[in-house]
């Protein structure tokens, strides 16, 4: 597949066109349409969480977050291939494959909603907390990789970046590492076009960003991200390929960030409606949404039904995260080192007193 | 005149600079098309081409090198970072180069460039959103590192450090971008570096400060004064190189000292004052040098923030704590 889609040749591997209908009919045979469905459901899930998440933070809820709005697809894709022996290095807008690695929906609100816990995720082994500096995850992921092979581990690690991350140079730095380490690393650059307001198009003179794994020696290949099918079919590969000790593989998975950067940004500052209509059309649940209608497998009354059961479930872990206890003082000062040294001791000591002043002179 | 936030007296002197040497190129992520995530930028691009005002890839560490090479070849590069937190790429850049080249090249070639950083915390942000890093830059040689308190004072030391023959960390105390507003001459003027400015004359105690602390001070003084103690209080406007003797003279008529900032307190800007003032105003000290800084901790997410940040209650107390000595 990495041959056929030599992206020098700016070629991009789909299996099924915008309007749900399959152009490469041997790839749909990797999943059944049950597990299409199951898919489509999951991925319907993970939007209504993502689109209550957004209103959560509009009420004042939430703080700010970065929604997640038409590039579910890859998240679901690549988080429903990645096993509990495989490590999970996520940015911070793949939010289905958190949730398909264990993470539980509560915790990522408490993350969302300014509690430092949420970042722990008992329940999902190997998966590192989310990042907000962009593409310095990318080395820890490569350092995981190398850790895996040493340690003769069957596990592979699944890192995340976006576009604007490929033009840091920890991008390069960590596809160089990994590449000549020979280490089980698949690297997912979600390319949503923008990087806030930046177009992908000032971030690199590259015809695309698969390209650049030629020059680490490593298989790169690009992918129409929307496509379910088609990041799963590519994801399947890669860990295949992975798996047999090649080295790592680089996946562009181009898609369209349908909202905003986060909550705190304004996209018709430097995009206009026409271009999102155009992608709106585009999305990846209206694609899986036309393939499954004409498999008979969907009418509108299903999302209905589905949203209603996911919105009450939704509802239930934001009742976990708003349970909470308030947010003791002693937390900050926790976690910095394996015991608390004497100056930390001290600060606490001298806020705790000055807590007990204030009583007094209030 | 007119009345400004710091956003808009920021955006009043980069217009200013931009007119008046096109040699002057304005550079960062998001700083072209959208202006800024603050806005700070907002206009300029419209105004003066996308040669000299721009978006660059998203790549801290080349916003500032290239900008080294740029200053060195006669450009006038002000550079944005999104971020102070998002710096650290580019942290190589700095202290290897920025801040020494005009040492290495004997002053053959100099960086005259400001890199411009939001910073500080209180605005319930993400991580990396709060910090307050600027005795990391205050501890490398050959850096000036400057922090306005208002916006007056931003338009006239960022243009001040616009014309500054070497390079200026300019740091901008993103908690009051637009919580002030004040009055602020269209015309350019500028405000010295190096030199701290005493905002309110006292006996009793001096607090020096600075960016947003200011006004914080300025409310835990009204309380003081409620007591009958009289404050002095000095905005420090550039952290590095100090302006050793506005602090000196002051507490040789005080007798009393205590720094207020936001960043950690060990190895702070409180550690080198405290410092300062036991070396030059020994004799005259009352009680022991003090701050009041933030913890030796990462700054909470949200939820933990009121812990952290200290208000006019905590300030109060610690200046109490001192005049009781």
């Amino acid at each position: 597949m990495f041959d056929q889609y030599n992206p020098l040749e700016d070629k991009m591997f789909q299996v099924m066109d915008q309007e749900g209908q399959i152009v490469q009919p041997q790839e749909v045979l990797a999943l059944s349409d049950d597990e299409i469905f199951e898919a489509y459901k999951f991925m319907l899930y993970a939007r209504t969480a993502d689109l209550m998440s957004v209103s959560y933070q509009r009420q004042g809820r939430l703080f700010t977050l970065p929604p997640n709005l038409g590039q579910e697809a890859i998240a679901a894709a690549a988080g429903k291939q990645i096993g509990v022996q495989d490590w999970l290095v996520p940015a911070f807008r793949e939010m289905g494959a958190w949730l398909l690695k264990g993470a539980r929906l509560s915790d990522i609100f408490m993350y969302w909603g300014g509690y430092e816990e949420g970042s722990r995720f008992s329940e999902a082994p190997r998966f590192l907390p989310s990042t907000v500096p962009i593409a310095s995850q990318l080395q820890h992921g490569a350092g995981i990789a190398y850790a895996m092979k040493l340690k003769k581990d069957p596990g592979i690690v699944f890192a995340f970046v976006g576009d604007g991350g490929t033009s840091q140079g920890d991008f390069h730095e960590a596809l160089n590492f990994a590449a000549v380490w020979k280490a089980p690393l698949i690297t997912i650059v979600q390319n949503n076009q923008f990087a806030i307001s930046v177009p992908v198009a000032k971030q690199t003179a590259s015809k695309n960003l698969a390209v650049k794994a030629l020059a680490y020696g490593i298989p790169g290949i690009k992918v129409d991200g929307n496509d379910y099918l088609a990041v799963y079919s590519v994801v399947s590969k890669a860990k295949q390929y992975v798996a047999q000790g090649l080295g790592p593989v680089l996946i562009e998975a181009l898609t369209y960030r349908r909202g905003a950067h986060t909550t705190s940004d304004d996209p018709s500052l430097y995009r206009s409606d026409d271009e999102e209509k155009l992608w709106e059309l585009k999305d990846p649940l209206r694609r899986l949404r036309l393939y499954l209608s004409g498999k008979g497998l969907w009418q509108e009354s299903l999302d209905h039904e589905l949203e209603e059961e996911y919105r009450k479930t939704i509802e239930q872990e934001f009742a976990i995260y708003e349970s909470q206890a308030p947010y003791p003082l002693e937390n900050v000062f926790q976690y910095h080192y394996q015991d608390m040294p004497e100056n930390l001791k001290r600060q606490l000591k001298e806020q705790q007193r000055f807590i007990k002043w204030q009583e007094v002179n209030q | 005149m007119s009345v400004m936030t710091m956003v808009q007296s920021i955006n009043n002197a980069l217009d200013i600079a931009l007119a008046e040497s096109q040699d002057l190129v304005v550079y960062g992520e998001d700083v072209g098309v959208e202006g800024g995530v603050f806005r700070v930028t907002q206009g300029l691009q419209k105004k003066y081409g996308e040669e000299r005002v721009f978006d660059t890839p998203l790549a801290e560490s080349a916003i500032v090198g290239a900008g080294v090479g740029m200053a060195a070849a006669g450009l006038k590069p002000i550079v944005e970072i999104q971020f102070s937190g998002f710096v650290y790429p580019a942290f190589n850049q700095i202290v290897s180069h920025v801040s020494r080249l005009r040492n290495r090249s004997r002053g053959k070639y100099t960086v005259p460039m400001v890199i411009r950083m939001p910073y500080g915390g209180n605005i319930r942000a993400l991580e990396h959103h709060s910090e307050s890093m600027e005795a990391l830059f205050s501890h490398i040689p050959g850096m000036t590192v400057v922090i306005p308190s208002t916006p007056y004072d931003a338009k006239g030391l960022l243009l001040s450090a616009i014309e500054y023959g070497d390079p200026v960390i300019f740091m901008e105390p993103k908690r009051i971008y637009r919580a002030i507003k004040q009055e602020v001459p269209e015309e350019k003027y500028t405000i010295p570096l190096r030199k701290a400015k005493v905002i309110q004359t006292g006996d009793h105690l001096t607090v020096v400060t600075y960016g947003a602390l200011v006004r914080e001070v300025l409310r835990a003084a009204m309380k003081a004064k409620e007591k009958g103690y009289s404050i002095e209080i000095i905005d420090l406007r550039t952290i590095s190189p100090l302006d050793r003797d506005t602090v000196v003279d002051s507490v040789k008529k005080t007798g009393r000292f205590l720094l207020v900032n936001e960043g950690p307190s060990s190895f702070g800007v409180g550690a080198e004052l405290m410092a300062v003032v036991i070396e030059d105003a020994f004799l005259h000290l009352e009680a022991p040098p003090s701050r009041l800084s933030g913890y030796d901790t990462v700054p909470p997410l949200p939820k933990g923030e009121h812990h952290y940040f200290h208000g006019p209650e905590r300030i109060f107390y610690e200046m109490e704590k001192v005049l009781k000595f």
